[in-house]
C-alpha cells in the first residue's frame, strides 16, 4: 500500500526526467540479458543437440576432428537400429510405463481420497492421521530404503514391477497437496449437496473431486516423472535384466558400448524423446504444478 | 440449483438427519455418514505410507542395533555399528563428499537460478521459449543426463577436444577418474540439472513482488543493479531460504550422478562414494550387512535433520532482526 502511494505520484511528475536515464540504459542491459541467455541455451541445450548430433554420426565421420564437427558428414541411423537391436531399449521403455501408471493412479486415487476426507470431513484421529503424513514426508527415502527392499522382499515382490511402484504408490507429499486442494472449496458448494441427501461419497466423486482436476493432473504429472527418472529404488529391486526399468537398463549401457560414444548417445536420445514430448505436451502444468506449492522433495 | 438449497436451508436447521430421512426415499443415499465413513477415505494412504515408510523407518531403527545380514536378522550389539562408523574410511570419505557437496552446490542453486528467473522474467514469446528450454533438464533422469556428460566429459569428449583444439590444454583433462575433478564434474552436472527447477521456483516469488517498488527504485535512480539488490533481494529472501533448504537436502543425498559418470564404482578405491552410495552398497546385494547400513542411514537422517533445523533457526532469526 504504503509503495503504491510512494510510486504513483512520483513517477508522475518525474516522468521528463526520470525516462531518459532508464531508456539509455536500456539498449546495455538488454544486450548482456541477451548475451548471458544464449550463453546459458547453448550450455543447456548444447549437451543434448551434440548428443543428437553423435547418434547421427556414421562410421565415415571422425569422432574426434578438430574443430568438432556439429554435423555429420556420414549421417545415418544404423546407431539407433543397433542400440535397439543389442539392448531391450523398449521393453525397458515398456517396463518403466508399466512401473509410472500404477504409481499415477495409485496417487490420483489415494491421494484424492485421503486429501478429500482429511479437509472435509471432521472425524476423531484426523490430527493423528495429518501428523503422521507430515512426519512421513520429513522422512528421506534413503534412512528407510534398505528396510522397505526387506519387507518387500519378505513380500516376495522383489525383482517385480509392482514392487518398484510400491514405495511411491501414494506418497505423503501428494496426499497433502490433495488436502490443501480440497480445503480451498467454498464451503457452500458442499453444503448445498448435503442438503440435496448426497452422502460423503458422492459429495468426494460429484461435487469436490470435479472442482480439483487441476492439482489432481498436477499430481498425476510429478508422479509421472518422478516414478519415470527414479533409479536408486528399482536398482535395489531389481535383478532381473527382463524386469529392468528404463534408468536401470541405461545404466549399463556405458558398460556394454565403451568404446562407442555413438551407440551411448543413440540410447539416451531413444530415452529422451519420450519424457520431452511428455514434457512439450504438458508444459503449462509442469510451470503450474511448482507455483502451486507442488514441490518434489 | 441455488434456490431449492436456500429454501431448504431455511425450512430445516441442517445437520445430517433430514439428508438421511430424504435418502431413504431417494435412490443409494443411505450409507450418509456412518462413523467409519472417513477412515474409508484414508485407508489406502494410511496402509501405505504406514507400511512403506513409518514401519520401514522403525525397523531401520532396530535394525541399526543389530549385527543382521541380508539372510539372517541378527543379535542386538547396541551401539558397535555406530562406533565401527567412526573407525571406517568409507564412511569419512562418503561424508566428506557429501558435505563438500552441499558446500559447493548451494550457493550455485541459490544464486544462479534467481539470476536466470530475473533474466528471463516476461511475457514474450522469446522468454517463454527460454524457460521452456531451461527447465527441460529438469524432467530427464539424472540416468541420462549422467551418460550425456560421460559422453561430453570423456578423454575424447567434446570438452577436451575443444579445449585442445583452442589450445587452453595440452593433454586432455581427467574430469571423470581425478578424484576431485571427478567431484566437481558431478556437482556442475547436479547444477547444470537443477538450474531451471529452482528458477521456476523463483519466478513465482519474483511475481509476487509489487511491481510500483521497482518503478519508485528507478525513479529514485536506482540502476537495474541497485533494483536488483535494494528490491528484488528483499522480495525474494524467503524464496532463497526455501531453496537453501531444498538444494542442501537433495545435494546430500546425492546418488546418480555420482554413481553414472564413475560407472558405479565410486571412484578409484572408491574415492567418490557419497553417503548414499555407502548405504547401496553396505544395504544391498547377498553379503550386504543391513544392520551396518541401517546406522548409516540413520546418520543421514541426522544430518538432514541438522541441515532442516539450522536453516529454520538462521531464517528465524533473520526475520526478527
Amino acid at each position: 500500500m504504503t509503495s503504491t502511494t510512494l510510486g504513483a505520484p512520483a513517477s508522475d511528475g518525474a516522468r521528463p526526467a526520470g525516462t531518459r536515464r532508464p531508456r539509455r540504459r536500456v539498449p546495455a542491459a538488454a544486450v548482456l540479458q541477451y548475451l548471458v541467455l544464449g550463453a546459458m541455451f547453448v550450455l543447456l541445450a548444447g549437451p543434448l543437440v551434440w548428443q543428437l548430433s553423435l547418434s547421427l554420426k556414421g562410421p565415415g565421420d571422425d569422432l574426434y576432428a578438430r574443430p568438432p564437427r556439429l554435423f555429420p558428414s556420414d549421417p545415418t541411423l544404423t546407431n539407433f537400429v543397433d542400440v535397439l537391436d543389442r539392448v531391450p531399449v523398449l521393453h525397458y521403455v515398456g517396463n518403466s510405463l508399466v512401473v509410472a501408471g500404477i504409481v499415477v493412479i495409485g496417487n490420483i486415487v489415494g491421494a484424492t481420497l485421503a486429501g478429500y476426507a482429511l479437509a472435509r470431513l471432521r472425524f476423531r484421529g484426523r490430527k493423528v492421521v495429518l501428523g503422521l503424513l507430515l512426519s512421513a514426508m520429513f522422512v528421506p527415502v534413503e534412512t528407510v530404503i534398505i528396510s522397505q527392499f526387506l519387507l518387500v522382499r519378505s513380500m516376495q515382490l522383489q525383482n517385480t514391477l509392482l514392487g518398484v511402484a510400491l514405495p511411491t504408490l501414494i506418497t505423503a507429499l501428494n496426499v497433502l497437496l490433495m488436502r490443501n486442494a480440497f480445503a480451498a472449496i467454498p464451503k457452500e458448494l458442499e453444503e448445498a449437496a448435503t442438503i440435496d441427501g448426497a452422502n460423503a461419497w458422492q459429495r468426494f466423486l460429484r461435487v469436490c473431486a470435479p472442482q480439483v482436476k487441476g492439482v489432481i493432473t498436477v499430481v498425476a504429472i510429478f508422479s509421472f516423472v518422478g516414478a519415470w527418472n527414479d533409479f536408486l529404488w528399482p536398482l535395489i529391486v531389481l535383478s532381473d535384466d527382463s524386469q529392468f526399468t528404463l534408468t536401470v537398463g541405461l545404466n549399463r549401457l556405458r558398460g556394454t558400448f565403451y568404446d562407442d560414444p555413438r551407440l551411448i548417445a543413440a540410447g539416451t536420445i531413444v530415452a529422451l524423446v519420450p519424457i520431452v514430448a511428455f514434457f512439450a505436451l504438458l508444459q503449462r502444468y509442469f510451470f503450474r504444478g511448482l507455483e502451486s506449492g507442488g514441490l518434489k522433495g | 440449483m441455488a434456490q431449492p438449497t436456500v429454501k431448504d436451508r431455511v425450512a430445516a436447521p441442517v445437520t445430517s438427519r433430514p439428508a438421511r430421512r430424504a435418502g431413504r426415499d431417494g435412490p443409494a443415499s443411505s450409507t450418509h455418514s456412518l462413523w467409519f465413513t472417513p477412515w474409508l477415505f484414508v485407508a489406502p494412504a494410511i496402509v501405505v505410507v504406514g507400511l512403506l515408510v513409518v514401519y520401514p523407518f522403525i525397523n531401520t531403527l532396530v535394525l541399526s542395533l543389530t549385527d543382521s545380514t541380508m539372510l539372517q536378522r541378527g543379535a542386538f550389539i547396541g551401539l558397535a555399528n555406530f562406533e565401527r562408523l567412526f573407525s571406517d574410511p568409507r564412511f569419512a570419505t562418503a561424508m566428506l563428499n557429501s558435505s563438500a557437496y552441499v558446500l559447493c552446490v548451494v550457493p550455485l542453486m541459490v544464486l544462479l537460478p534467481l539470476v536466470l528467473a530475473v533474466l528471463v522474467r516476461g511475457n514474450t514469446r522469446i522468454m517463454g521459449f527460454f524457460r521452456t528450454t531451461f527447465y527441460l533438464p529438469v524432467v530427464m533422469s539424472a540416468v541420462v543426463v549422467g551418460l550425456v556428460w560421460t559422453n561430453l566429459l570423456g578423454k575424447q569428449g567434446l570438452v577436451n577436444e575443444l579445449l585442445q583444439w583452442l589450445q587452453v590444454i595440452a593433454e586432455p583433462v581427467p574430469f571423470l577418474t581425478d578424484r576431485w575433478l571427478l567431484q566437481f564434474s558431478a556437482m556442475f552436472v547436479t547444477v547444470w540439472m537443477g538450474l531451471g527447477y529452482y528458477m521456476v521456483i523463483y519466478l513465482a516469488a519474483l511475481a509476487n513482488i509489487d511491481d510500483t517498488l521497482y518503478d519508485a527504485a528507478s525513479v529514485d535512480g536506482a540502476g537495474v543493479v541497485r533494483s536488483f539488490l535494494n528490491v528484488t533481494l528483499p522480495g525474494v529472501s524467503n524464496t532463497m531460504f526455501l531453496i537453501g533448504l531444498l538444494s542442501s537436502i537433495a545435494a546430500f543425498r546425492v546418488f546418480s550422478e555420482v554413481y553414472v559418470l564413475t560407472n558405479g564404482t565410486g571412484g578409484i578405491g572408491g574415492q567418490n562414494l557419497t553417503m548414499t552410495m555407502l548405504v547401496q552398497r553396505e544395504g544391498t546385494g547377498l553379503q550386504a550387512q543391513t544392520g551396518y547400513a541401517g546406522a548409516i542411514s540413520l546418520v543421514m537422517f541426522v544430518v538432514l535433520g541438522a541441515i532442516i533445523a539450522v536453516q529454520l533457526i538462521v531464517q528465524n532469526r533473520q526475520e526478527k532482526s
